[in-house]
């Protein structure tokens, strides 16, 4: 079986994210750059399906040359092979764009399932997966918190709102999956060695057939016009319990001015 | 200049239509004339309530293929639809299966897409939505290229409000996707919490890891039934099987928005803060007072949740 994970390399999201006003972007530095920690699970999830099942995990990714340490991340925990694309023609790529470079990569793949997160921690739009199964021509199961295959059947739970659905279709498939899917593994130390002699296949635009008017900034339907602080005046008041409780009549009085009780 | 027509992507739950629908008829309106789009095998019945809402047509499809959520019928009648008749904006909600339809429409179309808009108008024929970027920054955002422009909108981003209208019901039939029928529903589980819909309450009290172990969630049930609240809980505590994941608040669970949010033992992680930063009053209890809930909170205190929460649901109980 043939799984490919599609991961993103994004600025840390436990530091502060920061935007450039002149460019309308976030902030990219590669120095506070990680491998998404939302695409941790779906790696997780096709090493353990290879597992099970034979085959090979290969990431695909789209990003800055650099998005090679978030790869590398990947590899540690046992992913065998990776696609990076990477053109500076890319920058400022929207969603549609990114379906367009990574299914085109994908699709040269001919994988068996294809995983994705359910959103990027960076972008949080969750559209590239869905737009990727549609240029792809796969069905796309997503929201999956658990995957079984059975030949050439898959049978995933998927969440939705009040609970969870179990849905069918015979492979190839796009799945996204959320976070109980698996709790990801930890790089051993041996794995992060094993890594640095992983191989990392680079593409640009010109070898996934895509000029640069297609793509990145001059490609985006998607623009941005403006970027504008927002005033948050949240006046924090912080009060400390003094272990017993008294901090009780002040959680009280506030509760009546803001009038729930 | 003719009015544009602006579509909204409605869901149909159980109990009728989806209030998350019902929201994006409000804006819908403002911007040109509303149509509901209505796919579900359920769907006979809705028009009325649609009409109330704002939708002057409700374009219906209630083949059996939609009796429960597959996105490829979906997205196959949806494309076929739009190409006849040629909408200018389709509004959709912010829940999982109008995601999906979403994602897959604008891959098979193609068109550009807006998600977690917070605002969307139009400035002339430019579409300009409002959305955030980062903790501190919003940003107006546009699309180029060819109608319709699909924009995903935030949750409670808008209130549903009666027009007392009545909606002209154009029924379809559905469009078999290319591929056939590929996903096949085995079964659908209810898995819903005993207490209140998180996403309507107005009062929601939330545990995190910091409870310690799961006898104590009951500390944060007994004061949501004091305050009448609903009772949410982070990712940590869902992943631990300590409650179930309709409890989930956060970005990767449910998006809420009540007048106040208590977080007990809740560490403040960024993905939570996803789910509940829109809160309109914080109030966050936690014993560490580098937590980052802190920063968020409008009242935070500094003190042992285990203590704390037992004396407050006491305390309440008597003010009554
Ligand atoms: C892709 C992705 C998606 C995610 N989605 C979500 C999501 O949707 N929702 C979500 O919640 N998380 C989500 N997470 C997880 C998130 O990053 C955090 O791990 C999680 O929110 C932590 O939960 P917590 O605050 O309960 O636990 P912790 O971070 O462990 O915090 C526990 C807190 O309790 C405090 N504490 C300890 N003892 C006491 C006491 N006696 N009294 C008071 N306070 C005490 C501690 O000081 C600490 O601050 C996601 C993560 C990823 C990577
Ligand atoms: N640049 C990228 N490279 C690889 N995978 C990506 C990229 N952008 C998005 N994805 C995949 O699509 C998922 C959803 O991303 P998004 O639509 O940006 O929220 C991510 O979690 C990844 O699995």
């Amino acid at each position: 079986m043939k799984v490919v994970v599609c991961s993103k390399y994004i600025p840390d999201p436990n530091l502060p994210m920061t935007v450039d006003p002149e460019r309308k972007r976030l902030v990219r530095d590669p120095a506070q750059s990680i491998l998404d920690p939302g695409d941790e699970f779906g790696i997780e999830a096709a090493l353990k399906l290879v597992e099970e099942h034979g085959g090979e995990v290969v990431v695909v990714s789209m990003g800055p040359e650099a998005a090679d340490t978030a790869i590398r991340r990947a590899m540690a925990m046992g992913v065998e092979r990776a696609i990076l694309v990477t053109d500076p023609g890319l920058e400022g790529s929207d969603a549609l764009t990114t379906a367009q470079v990574l299914s085109r990569v994908v699709a040269t793949e001919e994988p068996d399932v294809v995983i994705c997160a359910t959103e990027s921690t960076d972008a949080y739009t969750g559209m590239v997966p869905g737009a990727m199964a549609a240029m792809l021509d796969f069905p796309q199961l997503t929201f999956v918190r658990s995957i079984q295959v059975e030949g050439s059947t898959i049978t995933v739970q998927r969440d939705y709102e009040n609970g969870y659905q179990s849905v069918k279709a015979e492979l190839p498939v796009l799945i996204t999956v959320t976070a109980s899917i698996a709790e990801p593994r930890y790089p051993s130390f041996k794995g992060m060695m094993q890594a640095k002699k992983k191989p990392i296949d680079t593409r640009d635009l010109g070898a996934i057939g895509l000029d640069a008017g297609q793509a990145g900034q001059a490609g985006a339907r998607e623009r941005v016009l403006e970027i504008r602080k927002v005033e948050i005046d949240k006046q924090t008041r912080v009060i400390e319990d003094d272990g017993a409780g008294s901090s009780v009549d002040e959680i009280v009085n506030y509760l009546k001015q803001v009038q729930v009780i | 200049m003719a009015d544009k027509r602006i579509w909204v992507w409605t869901e149909i739950a159980a109990d009728g239509v989806h209030p998350l629908s019902l929201e994006l008829l409000t804006p819908a309106r403002e911007l040109g004339s509303a149509e509901a789009v209505v796919f579900s095998a359920a769907g006979n019945g809705v028009s009325e309530t649609l009409g109330e809402y704002g939708a002057s047509v409700v374009h219906l499809a209630t083949d059996e293929v939609f009796s429960s959520f597959v996105a490829e019928p979906h997205v196959a009648t949806l494309a076929w639809l739009i190409e006849s008749e040629r909408p200018d904006l389709i509004l959709f909600p912010s829940t999982f299966p109008a995601r999906d339809v979403m994602a897959r429409l604008a891959g098979t179309l193609p068109r550009g897409v807006i998600a977690n808009a917070a605002k969307v108008e139009f400035d002339g024929d430019q579409l300009v939505a409002t959305v955030g970027y980062g903790p501190d920054s919003e940003a107006s955002v546009t699309l180029n290229g060819e109608a319709p422009y699909l924009v995903q909108i935030r949750r409670k981003a808008y209130g549903a409000s009666l027009a007392k209208g009545t909606a002209e019901v154009k029924e379809i039939d559905a469009v078999s996707s290319p591929s056939g029928n590929r996903v096949q529903v085995v079964e659908t589980v209810q898995e819903e919490s005993a207490g209140m819909n998180l996403e309507d309450a107005s009062v929601i009290v939330s545990g995190g890891r910091g409870l310690g172990q799961p006898d104590n969630f009951k500390l944060v049930e007994d004061l949501a039934k004091e305050m009448n609240a609903a009772v949410g809980a982070s990712r940590a505590i869902v992943d631990a099987g300590w409650v179930p994941y309709s409890y989930q608040v956060g970005q990767t669970g449910k998006t809420v928005k009540p007048s106040v949010y208590v977080a007990a033992g809740i560490s403040g992680a960024i993905q939570h803060i996803a789910g509940m930063g829109n809160s309109q009053y914080i109030v966050a209890i936690n014993n560490d007072p580098e937590a980052p809930i802190f920063e968020l909170a409008d009242l935070g205190v500094v003190g042992d949740a285990l203590t704390i929460l037992p004396k407050l649901t006491e305390r309440i109980k008597n003010e009554k």
